[in-house]
């Protein structure tokens, strides 16, 4: 990332100009007469959510207070607990990626990709090239989703709306393009083991090329109304600090992590889908604050905008599934009128996918952090374990840690940071 | 040469699975984290495996990550479900385990000697149908789905904030007595029975 200079002009708040206080503090007046009750000293327990608008979802949080300083946060997950891995002991693979579209639901594509890549290094498939160009176009266009709800929904919570609706604007050119593809915008279930769903359709190229054109405008016009904010850069930095030692000791993975200064970016350290060809800079924050997280997050979508043009300039002609009858459907007409077709989508329908014996794990960079999905299977068409391991489960984990000493109005910062999408912290 | 490595093995994905002694553990895991060309020091996941096979012991797997190295590492564990089900906790090593631990706590029932707050994560503290991604769970629950609602519907307000969160700035002190005495006992979350069927008024 370029080295940015941030110049603000912070008003120092209840002076004015001649340095002399401009108003009464209200924390003045403790004498009796106001008839309120003295709280020296004596902390408040405070209950935030499950039913709040910035908490991001059913996440609940008890809070102890000193005044208006946070000394503990106990956050309690669960409330959208739907049990997934257990349901995916009991499905063939392929019915397993509708579910994962529920886990990460702001982007689904890349979850589906993530569950696909470790179903396949499990039974030891190759998937086509094209398909792998196009799964990368799906992770890449799922980051700039997911990060512009992160950008939208975080500005809110800050106080600043414009950017909310700009980026809300970018997301639904996005999720056209994943109706167009999937038919679906929020539930997409793009990919199935050994290749997708159905191939991109006529018009997906140049209107994607159109997005990527028109995208960078809205970034720089986001960038420009707040990373030189005084009210933004005030709120945020400084706020919710983690060391790089610090963020490794708690496991916080994706821009969490590369904020407080860690470079490791799966894609590029343990590369799938070919990602050591495309040519993108790993985004690296210095401070570990909530403004280097956003920052990192703002030049993420940058870079992801790069990565989609290169995809795009390269994307071969061939098929989208492996040539391999007992992974892969075969196509209806032939199912229906050839005999050994329909014997194989009968077997894949009934008996599903077996898989052999023995345990992958495949981590993907997914817009929250390294997404895992870990298979064991046991030689039947249904995994034995199927674990995610959920990248803003952990992210939030350190969230106690963050918010300690600040104030209560920098733990809705805090929070909003670490971008939590619930369906995933709880599955 | 891991301390406590009882075999070794290749994962379908080409990484390197070692089995350690379950009394070994900590001890394996802190050689792993501070030697020397070893140092994996980022813990990526903690879970559990329970096979379908009853006789196979249940595995308690971590996956280490040196992020200088940029190498990888499987830890398992093998616990014997006739023994008792615990290990100990690597939270002193990696503060990444307390969820990570606690979740593993809650679905499978293991017992992670050290932790500093091993409570249910995902579901709630009162659940008293068991842990849910064992076999031996159903997919539905243990419970009927009659008693689920029933337990829903009296749902006990005191299994909302735990002991300790009570305790600040004395909470637990506007609670009513009978409620406080409960909770002195330990009687956390108790749900109460029905009530029985109103009397007419006729009857003797």
């Amino acid at each position: 990332m370029s080295k940015r200079t941030v110049e603000l002009e912070l008003a120092t708040t209840g002076v004015d100009s001649q340095g002399r206080p401009a108003r009464v503090p209200l924390t003045a007046r403790t004498d009796s007469d106001t008839g309120e009750p003295d709280l020296g000293g004596e902390h408040l327990l405070m209950n935030m959510g499950p039913q709040h608008p910035a908490t991001h979802g059913v996440l609940r949080l008890v809070v102890e207070l000193d005044g208006e300083t946070v000394v503990r946060c106990i956050p309690h997950v669960g409330y959208l607990h739907s049990g997934f891995e257990k349901l995916g002991e009991y499905r063939h693979y392929n019915q397993i990626i509708p579910l994962t579209d529920r886990t990460d639901y702001l982007s689904p594509m890349s979850n589906n990709v993530g569950f696909a890549l470790a179903a396949e290094k499990l039974m030891g498939i190759e998937i086509t090239p094209r398909c792998t160009v196009l799964r990368v176009i799906a992770c890449e266009m799922s980051r700039i989703i997911s990060h512009m709800v992160w950008l939208g929904t975080t500005s809110i919570d800050l106080g600043a709306f414009t950017p909310f609706l700009w980026a809300f604007q970018q997301r639904e050119k996005i999720y056209d393009l994943q109706e167009m593809w999937t038919g679906a915008r929020l539930t997409t279930s793009l990919t199935r083991v050994g290749g997708l769903l159905a191939d991109i359709p006529n018009g997906f190229v140049p209107k994607l090329r159109e997005f990527i054109q028109a995208f960078p405008k809205t970034l720089a016009e986001i960038d420009r109304v707040l990373t030189r904010n005084a009210v933004w850069a005030g709120r945020t930095q400084g706020v919710g600090t983690l060391t790089a030692a610090e963020a490794v000791n708690y496991s916080l993975s994706g821009p969490m992590l590369r904020a407080s200064g860690v470079p490791y970016d799966v894609r590029k350290d343990k590369p799938y889908l070919d990602y050591e060809t495309y040519d993108f800079d790993v985004v690296v924050g210095e401070h570990g604050d909530v403004y280097d997280r956003y920052l990192v997050r703002l030049e993420e979508c940058y870079q992801s905008n790069r990565i989609l043009e290169q995809a795009l300039d390269r994307l071969p002609d061939g098929p989208i599934n492996v040539d391999d009858p007992r992974v892969i459907l075969p196509p209806k007409t032939r199912a229906m009128s050839d005999m050994e077709a329909m014997i194989f989508h009968f077997k894949q329908v009934m008996e599903g996918v077996k898989a052999p014996v023995g345990e992958a794990y495949v981590g993907i960079e997914n817009p929250k952090g390294e997404l895992g999905n870990y298979l064991v299977s046991d030689g039947t068409a249904k995994p034995v374990r199927w674990r995610i391991r959920p990248p803003s489960f952990i992210n939030l984990s350190s969230l106690s840690k963050m918010a300690e000493g600040h104030l209560l109005s920098d733990l809705i910062a805090i929070n909003a940071s670490v971008d939590i999408v619930m369906g995933e912290v709880d599955r | 040469m891991i301390p406590g490595a009882v075999r070794e093995a290749v994962a379908r994905d080409g990484e390197r699975v070692v089995y350690i002694a379950r009394d070994r553990l900590l001890e394996a895991m802190t050689w792993l984290k501070n030697t020397p060309g070893q140092e994996f020091n980022y813990l990526v996941d903690v879970t559990a495996v329970e096979f379908r096979d009853r006789e196979r012991p249940i595995e308690v797997v971590y996956f280490l990550r040196s992020l200088e190295r940029r190498a990888d590492i499987r830890i398992k564990v093998e616990l014997h479900p006739v023994d008792e089900l615990a290990v100990d906790s690597v939270w002193s090593l990696w503060h990444g385990a307390d969820w990570l631990e606690r979740e593993v706590y809650d679905m499978f029932g293991i017992t992670f000697r050290g932790h500093p707050d091993l409570r249910r994560i995902l579901m709630w503290e009162t659940y008293a149908e068991g842990y849910p991604l064992r076999k031996s769970f159903p997919l539905r629950g243990r419970f009927s789905r009659a008693e689920q609602v029933r337990q829903a519907l009296n749902a006990n307000p005191e299994a909302h904030y735990s002991l300790e969160e009570l305790s600040i700035a004395e909470a637990g002190g506007d609670l009513p007595e009978d409620m406080r005495d409960r909770l002195r006992r330990g009687e956390r979350g108790v749900i109460p029975d029905p009530l029985p069927p109103p009397q007419s008024p006729g009857s003797p």
